[in-house]
């Protein structure tokens, strides 16, 4: 075999192996998508392809209002969640990193090593005591339920987006602050405008994963949240599990994919920023 | 009359300075407070005191709170279905982190070689990740992995038949752990950042002394990239240790507690039956099981993990 015959045979070979984990990791959500706009079990589990025999929107409206409340109410409370937590990590990951990143002041080094190490803190061992200190502060009234899952967020508490954002800050170089300083900018009219601007792509970056994390959390609203009224979507489409006696796997998925279709949507329109974010912390540390 | 507004405004000025000068020598601090009491009340306090929780008998429906010693850390050791549960996080960590890992880091070489269309591979393995945790995803896996579910009738055309995936003991975890190996995506996508960065006259030079590429892969490829390595091998066994979702609602523990994870006790004991005196014991020692595999993580860095000079510190 000539050394051409080789190259080519081992660039075929890592196209196939591509394509091969692209199909398993495309294939389900697909065979997912098709069975939901299929009419029954019987024809979900008889074959493996995707195209249903009749299109049917039917699992989609039944699956809407399988629940004591339509999906249309968990999708808003889940929002209702989701869009502060959001706003909250701006907010004080921001600041933090800025302070960390650009000024000096006693203790610094502890702090940010303390910053570190809550990195590796599991949230397991905190959910308890959380739990009491949520039910003193009488948080758990069903009116104030979100209030658990949102206000720590406006404290910085996701420390990964501080740790994220000032990995992106050291990166950026310091002279235009100089300047805006001499120029006679405070600290924070530095960094609403000359920061944030540069800082842009990263804290959209943070607020990305955050809208999906939170979209997609579960054992918190499943510890907080515990009138079904105030349900995001995530309790709801356990909820609608619970609920279906027959297991009809239709309504169910169709269920799943309206909850899985905002984060998508998010994710296509934004999938730059979802690399950048990922490889931030890990590569320049 | 110069003289005399001169003199105003100093004494102004000095009555202001005391702020000022604070203000000017801590401005940093100031950033950070909001983090820093966000710290003491949502982490800080509640670890110490689920700390001070494990050994008493809180019960929330109890008013008498006491001290009971080492009691709830023996009834863990005494009680079968506990060390069940930590014997089955332990099998479910060992096998998600590395097969998750290795699959990782192999899709992410192929990925590096001049691939066309790599953006476009690197987006569809990146989708079930950041899907993650959702209870959407872990709805798809229960019914990719039901009786005759896509799976098996994959397997019946080679005329294989399937076990039933979730109903038997010996593969329900394999099936959980697999969710969490087919959301290989972050991992993939830092490792391939990394291998990018990693510069090619290294395989230049290696190629001309005659390394293969598995050798250039050993020799080269893997000591620069191990700051990565470590990297993900810490942050995935910190996620893995804690895994809630997937079991939950795949096989909600079953059968015969075969996928019931530490977590998923601690959740049931704290928020089921209200036992937080012994659901705090539980979590406490997750959490030193997970502090000394970090910190035994950390200390074996110097013996693997190679950080390169120019990079900053």
């Amino acid at each position: 075999m000539t050394r051409r015959q080789k190259n080519i045979m081992n660039t075929t070979l890592r196209y196939l192996v591509l394509i091969g984990v692209g199909t398993i990791m495309i294939y389900p959500m697909l065979w997912m998508l098709g069975a939901s706009f299929k009419s029954s079990n019987n024809e979900i589990f008889s074959s493996i392809g995707i195209i249903p025999k009749k299109f049917s929107l039917q699992a989609y409206i039944n699956g809407w209002q399988s629940t004591e409340y339509t999906f249309f109410t968990y999708l808003v409370n889940t929002y209702k969640i989701v869009l502060p937590k959001v706003v909250g990590t701006v907010l004080s990951a921001t600041l933090t990193a800025y302070g960390f990143a650009r000024f000096r002041f006693k203790g610094k080094k502890m702090f940010y090593a303390i910053l570190l190490s809550t990195l590796f803190l599991p949230q397991v061992v905190l959910n308890i005591p959380q739990y009491l200190l949520f039910r003193n502060l009488g948080w758990l009234e069903p009116s104030l339920s979100y209030l658990p899952l949102i206000i720590p967020t406006f404290f910085a508490c996701d420390t990964y987006f501080v740790f994220m954002l000032v990995q992106f800050l050291r990166g950026i170089p310091k002279e235009l602050e100089e300047a805006a300083k001499i120029d006679g900018c405070n600290s924070l009219q530095t960094l609403w405008f000359i920061i944030c601007p540069v800082l842009k792509p990263s804290i959209v970056s943070a607020a990305l994963f955050q809208f999906m994390w939170s979209s997609n959390d579960f054992m918190g609203p499943l510890i907080y949240v515990k009138t079904v009224a105030k349900y995001p979507a995530s309790l709801g489409l356990r909820l609608s599990m619970d609920a279906d006696v027959g297991f009809e796997w239709n309504k169910i998925l169709a269920m799943s994919i309206i909850t899985l279709l905002p984060s998508l949507i998010v994710f296509f329109a934004a999938q730059k920023q979802f690399v950048e974010g990922v490889t931030a912390g890990s590569v320049k540390g | 009359m110069r003289r005399n507004k001169d003199v105003q405004i100093s004494d102004a000025v000095l009555k202001r300075r005391g702020f000022r000068y604070f203000l000017k020598e801590n401005t940093g601090f100031l950033y950070i407070l909001p983090w820093l009491i966000g710290f003491l009340v949502f982490k800080l306090y509640p670890f110490g005191s689920s700390l001070y929780y494990s050994f008493t008998d809180y019960d929330l429906f109890k008013d008498i709170v006491s001290f009971i010693g080492f009691n709830n850390y023996t009834q863990i050791l005494d009680t079968a279905k506990i060390r069940k549960a930590f014997e089955v996080t332990f099998r479910y960590v060992f096998m998600t982190v590395p097969l998750k890992l290795a699959f990782a880091l192999f899709v992410a070489y192929i990925l590096n070689f001049k691939i066309r269309g790599v953006n476009l591979f690197r987006t569809i393995y990146y989708i079930p990740s950041i899907l993650g945790g959702s209870v959407a995803i872990a709805v798809l896996w229960k019914f990719l992995f039901q009786n005759n579910g896509l799976i098996n009738q994959i397997l019946s055309i080679f005329n294989i038949v399937g076990p039933n995936w979730l109903g038997d003991s010996k593969y329900s975890l394999f099936v959980v752990s697999l969710l969490r190996v087919w959301q290989f995506g972050s991992p993939m996508v830092i490792f391939l950042a990394a291998l990018k960065s990693v510069p090619t006259d290294l395989y230049e030079a290696a190629s001309i002394d005659g390394a293969s590429k598995t050798r250039q892969f050993i020799s080269v490829t893997i000591p620069l990239i191990s700051p990565v390595i470590f990297y993900n091998l810490v942050t995935q066994l910190c996620q893995a240790f804690q895994e809630f979702n997937a079991p939950y609602i795949i096989t909600d523990g079953g059968p015969l507690g075969s996928t019931t994870l530490i977590s998923m006790l601690v959740y049931q004991n704290a928020f089921k039956t209200y036992q937080m005196g012994l659901a705090s014991a539980i979590s406490w020692l997750l959490f030193l099981i997970v502090m000394t595999l970090t910190i035994i993580s950390f200390m074996s860095q110097k013996y693997w993990v190679y950080y390169s000079d120019d990079d900053g510190r």
